[in-house]
């Protein structure tokens, strides 16, 4: 059994090492047609972006994809700077038309996205040539490997039950050098996918095929890292499903995460794509689905019809009626941990960090700063985009529209729920975006703590104060601290993933939707102890 | 202003500090010489286990203490002069105090067993037993064989922990079957079922005859007192059960019998010294419990109620219902009222167990008025409150029967036994109770 695991860690490691080495391999040039054709294509007015790309690309020299990224964005800088020097010129001159008439030819966006554009035509090489086996190489091996790594747990785990031994001695799970290492590599994953897609395009060769045969379309970076998702979620599950074999409920809700996230967050928005329909993620609610109400999507909602105007008003009803209820009669995990793709994700391949949450008191304190701090700043950059959209002007209130989505987009969007939220999960547990940045999080949190009937019931006075519940709380709630009082645990924090029930080794924590009544119970003395309770009472209140 | 001195930083000690601090604004010192801050003794198992860091046993962050005014006192009391009110440490220094609450709780048992005090030899009780657990079985090579003596509680929680190393070991049981002085003989059978199923060489009926060591004083194997077999051994586990923590009384003028003598305010025989928690012996036993409990939540209880009666309220120690809970390696164990191991004269019992053998609950019931005395449940959670309030109002069997889907409080979606327990519960008994729908008005009323 040991052996297996083994072979299929060696295996999964080949197969991620040529995973990470394909991106280093291809040679990238256009001939001189295809540069014409491109810039045809894409309706640039630059009169010399054409030559300049030339020069850059079109050559018998074998660049790889750094050389080519490299080479791409000069070219277009050269271009910008043309026009740029232009407009300083006139501006000099104060010839305000010639200078107006300059920004046309101007090339706006992000330099490696530009780049990348160009590149996923340029490339050639094995793996574009070969997409097949290079899938099998890549993903292929790694899922064969990683499930034969897991799989023999079934029997390595003994029997049924919690079965957390050693995760404090392991390096991977105990902030060792490897969990520093999967950080290292999540972050300049989530880096390369956000800020330099380029880089990855030959990974948009590998699952071109795939993205064809859903979409009719070529894979982008974007499909890779639904894909990978995906895979991800499907492969860590399986652990799950082994480590949580005797706990129904987390059987059922590892099922539906992954449900969602396959159907409604990868499925659907393809076929709808490849149905010249807006691809739209039906449980993705705003504000966490933050450019819901961006031009661009308005726009194209617009455009597209009945079914436009059908997801137009079913995202507004998700987020103002559908939520809420809800969240009144389930708490807000029938969502944070039973629909959520970043859910999803954390309660699968983030489940073995979860015990690094911080439970400290100022973490709760940070928290509450934080997330409500996103949901303040989503719901104002809304607001300004929305007031910007239906009067034509650039600002609100002095924010300027494009400024405010972009900023949002940068830190929060990108930086809080990509690379902090996903990257850091082996040094600082699995939620770190579901607890501290997470708009619908925060709006989900208000709810639950304020207006439903969900609690997590603390079963009388049997607690031991053993503190596995705490530990393992991926959203670091020191449950114990209710626990051990007698109190059941009400917090706008809790996901309800059932763990702390699932550790306690004394049957005190219980997942429960109930009457609203009686759902906060503060106990100066616990279930047990008899003491006269009248006296006790008229006492402090003689005080 | 008063000064309220603790010996002691377990959970009764330190419910008494906490609920003292919440009362009143007295000066409170808790002296300790085991750890500097208060943790879950109850934890120690998981922290070998690796399921948590030591740190994680903290119910409370280490800046508590100074918020709270509760000072903490690292030092080893040797004595208690009670004519000035004073405690003397082994490290040369004293401490006075306007009141006294000892709360030193226990300390393993050992019966004089020859090689009893060998390196390599321990309990599992202190911090201090841990790092050693840690120091001479950190994993299979260094200790190739574990041997544990006494099949109580921790008993079984050290075996769970050694296997969780993969460390073979040995469980010695002088009972004919593991912990039979408290659980009747289904239950008792399940566990001996469960400690065989995780590999462990349970011996039962045995008694230990002698610990060798080498000449180093390290212990090298045991002796089994009824076969003469020798057993080679790295690790020998103590775990014959545990006594109240009190040699340090003795020469005071404070009463002690087995532990310290207290009335039922808690109050010792000397004025302004209260005792509380493992190490307090009642003068008279509370119903059916034992004079002394060394439960967690007993250490707790007393640890409100002293709080109290320190702070003008004086209140009498009224341990409720009797309840416990524990685990036997991957099988949970809740209990509330009384199941006796032997079933008593005016008693009748109902055991159902599930077809898979790590399931079962055994009701006990006057056979007379029908009225329940108690559950035993294994490997399904139920209800304190539900048992608390059932046992309150004197219900009948039948009627924790038909109520019994209220009682239970195993998560969401899993599988319920009731109708299968109500059933057989008729069958044996020529009885029609229906199953009633769990209802959250009830439960919640």
């Amino acid at each position: 059994m040991k052996a297996i695991k083994n072979i299929g860690l060696v295996f999964f490691l080949i197969g991620l090492a040529i995973f990470t080495g394909s991106l280093f391999t291809g040679s990238f040039s256009l001939s001189e047609q295809e540069v014409v054709a491109f810039v045809e294509s894409k309706g640039y007015k630059s009169e010399i972006i054409k030559e300049k790309l030339t020069k850059a690309i079109v050559t018998d020299e074998s660049l790889n994809i750094f050389q080519f990224s490299s080479r791409v964005r000069e070219a277009y800088k050269a271009s910008n700077d043309h026009y740029d020097a232009l407009i300083a010129r006139y501006d000099a001159e104060k010839n305000w038309d010639k200078k107006g008439a300059q920004f046309q030819y101007k090339i706006y966006g992000k330099s490696h996205t530009l780049s990348y554009e160009v590149a996923k035509i340029a490339g050639s090489g094995f793996v574009k040539d070969n997409a097949g086996l290079l899938w099998w190489l890549t993903f292929g091996l790694a899922i064969v490997g990683a499930l034969l790594f897991i799989l023999p747990n079934i029997v390595l785990l003994g029997k049924e039950g919690i079965k957390n031994n050693g995760i404090y001695h392991e390096s991977s799970t105990n902030r060792g050098w490897i969990a520093w290492l999967v950080l290292v590599y999540l972050v300049t994953f989530y880096l390369v996918l956000y800020f330099m897609p380029d880089y990855a395009v030959n990974w948009t060769y590998i699952l071109d095929p795939i993205s064809k045969s859903l979409n009719g379309g070529e894979a982008s970076q974007w499909f890779v890292y639904g894909f990978l998702y995906c895979v991800i979620m499907i492969v860590m599950a399986a652990r799950m499903y082994i480590k949580y074999r005797h706990n129904k409920y987390q059987v059922i809700r590892t099922t539906s995460v992954l449900f969602f996230q396959i159907v409604f967050a990868f499925l659907i928005p393809e076929i709808m794509t490849s149905l010249n329909m807006p691809g739209y993620d039906f449980k993705n609610a705003f504000p966490l689905d933050y450019d819901f109400f961006f031009e661009w999507n308005l726009d194209s909602l617009r455009d597209s019809g009945a079914i436009g105007l059908f997801i137009l008003v079913w995202g507004i009803v998700l987020t103002l009626i559908i939520v809420p209820v809800m969240v009144y009669f389930f708490g807000k995990r029938w969502y944070c941990s039973w629909v959520c793709g970043c859910g999803g994700l954390a309660e699968t391949l983030g489940d073995p960090y979860r015990q690094h949450s911080s439970k400290k008191l100022v973490s709760w304190k940070l928290e509450r700063w934080l997330i409500h701090s996103v949901l303040v700043f989503s719901l104002i950059m809304t607001l300004v985009t929305l007031y910007c959209y239906f009067t034509g002007t650039e600002s609100f209130l002095g924010i300027k529209s494009q400024w405010i989505k972009d900023t949002y987009s940068f830190l929060i969007g990108a930086w809080f729920a990509g690379v902090i939220g996903t990257g850091f999960y082996p040094i600082f547990g699995n939620r770190v975006w579901c607890r501290f940045g997470c708009p619908l999080a925060a709006y989900l949190g208000l709810v639950q703590r304020f207006k439903s009937r969900f609690r997590i019931t603390t079963n009388g006075g049997q607690c031991i104060s053993c503190g596995n519940c705490s530990t393992y709380c991926e959203q670091g709630i020191d449950v114990r601290a209710y626990a051990q009082k007698g109190e059941n645990i009400i917090r706008s924090s809790c996901v309800g993933c059932g763990i702390c029930s699932a550790v306690c080794p004394r049957g005190v924590l219980k997942l429960e939707n109930g009457p609203e009544a009686g759902r906060i119970n503060p106990t100066e003395i616990l279930l047990g102890n008899d003491v006269d309770l009248m006296a006790l009472v008229n006492q402090n209140n003689a005080k | 202003m008063e000064h309220i001195v603790i010996i002691g930083n377990g959970i009764s000690g330190v419910t008494a500090a906490r609920h003292i601090r919440k009362l009143s604004d007295k000066k409170i010192t808790i002296v300790s010489a085991e750890t500097d801050y208060f943790f879950s003794r109850t934890a120690l198992m998981y922290v070998y286990m690796g399921h948590m860091k030591f740190e994680h046993t903290q119910p409370y962050e280490n800046w508590f203490w100074k918020k709270n005014r509760i000072e903490l006192k690292k030092g080893y009391v040797t004595a208690i002069d009670s004519n000035n009110k004073s405690l003397n440490f082994a490290e040369g220094d004293t401490l006075s105090y306007d009141k006294l609450i000892i709360a030193t709780g226990s300390k393993p048992n050992k019966f004089g067993w020859p090689g009893q005090d060998l390196n390599g030899v321990m309990g599992m009780y202190h911090k201090q037993d841990l790092d050693n657990l840690e120091k001479y079985a950190p994993n299979k090579n260094v200790c190739k064989r574990a041997v544990i003596v006494g099949g109580g509680l921790i008993g079984i929680e050290l075996a769970e922990m050694l296997h969780s190393r993969h460390i073979p070991v040995t469980f010695l049981v002088r009972e004919n079957s593991f912990w039979n002085g408290v659980l009747p003989e289904g239950e008792s059978a399940m566990i001996n079922r469960e400690i065989l199923r995780s590999n462990i060489d349970l011996r039962l009926g045995v008694n230990l005859k002698e610990i060798k060591g080498n000449t180093n004083g390290k212990v090298t194997s045991i002796t089994i007192a009824e076969t003469g077999e020798e057993i080679q051994c790295d690790v020998v586990g103590l775990t014959a059960g545990v006594s109240p923590n009190v040699d340090f009384i003795k020469e005071s003028d404070i009463e002690i019998g087995r532990g310290v003598k207290v009335n039922r305010f808690l109050e010792t025989n000397v004025q302004d010294i209260y005792a509380i928690g493992d190490c307090a012996e009642q003068h008279e036993a509370i119903g059916s419990r034992r004079p002394i409990e060394a439960v967690w939540y007993t250490g707790r209880m007393m640890g409100e109620t002293v709080a109290q009666t320190i702070c003008g309220n004086r209140i009498e120690y009224k341990p409720g219902h009797w309840f416990n809970s524990a685990k036997f390696i991957d099988i949970e164990y809740q209990t509330y009222g009384w199941v006796w191991a032997q079933q008593k004269e005016n008693e009748s019992r109902f055991y159902w167990e599930h077809e898979d053998g790590t399931k079962c609950i055994h009701i006990n019931y006057d056979k007379n008025s029908r009225t329940f005395i108690g559950i035993n449940t294994f490997g399904i959670r139920m209800r304190h409150q539900f048992f608390d309030k059932v046992l309150t109002e004197k219900q009948s069997v039948e009627h924790v029967l038909e109520h019994l889907a209220d009682a239970n409080f195993d998560p969401e979606f899993y599988k319920l036994y009731e109708r299968e327990i109500v059933s057989k519960f008729n069958q044996e008994n020529g009885t029609n109770i229906q199953l009633k729908k769990k209802s959250w008005k009830r439960i919640f009323a």
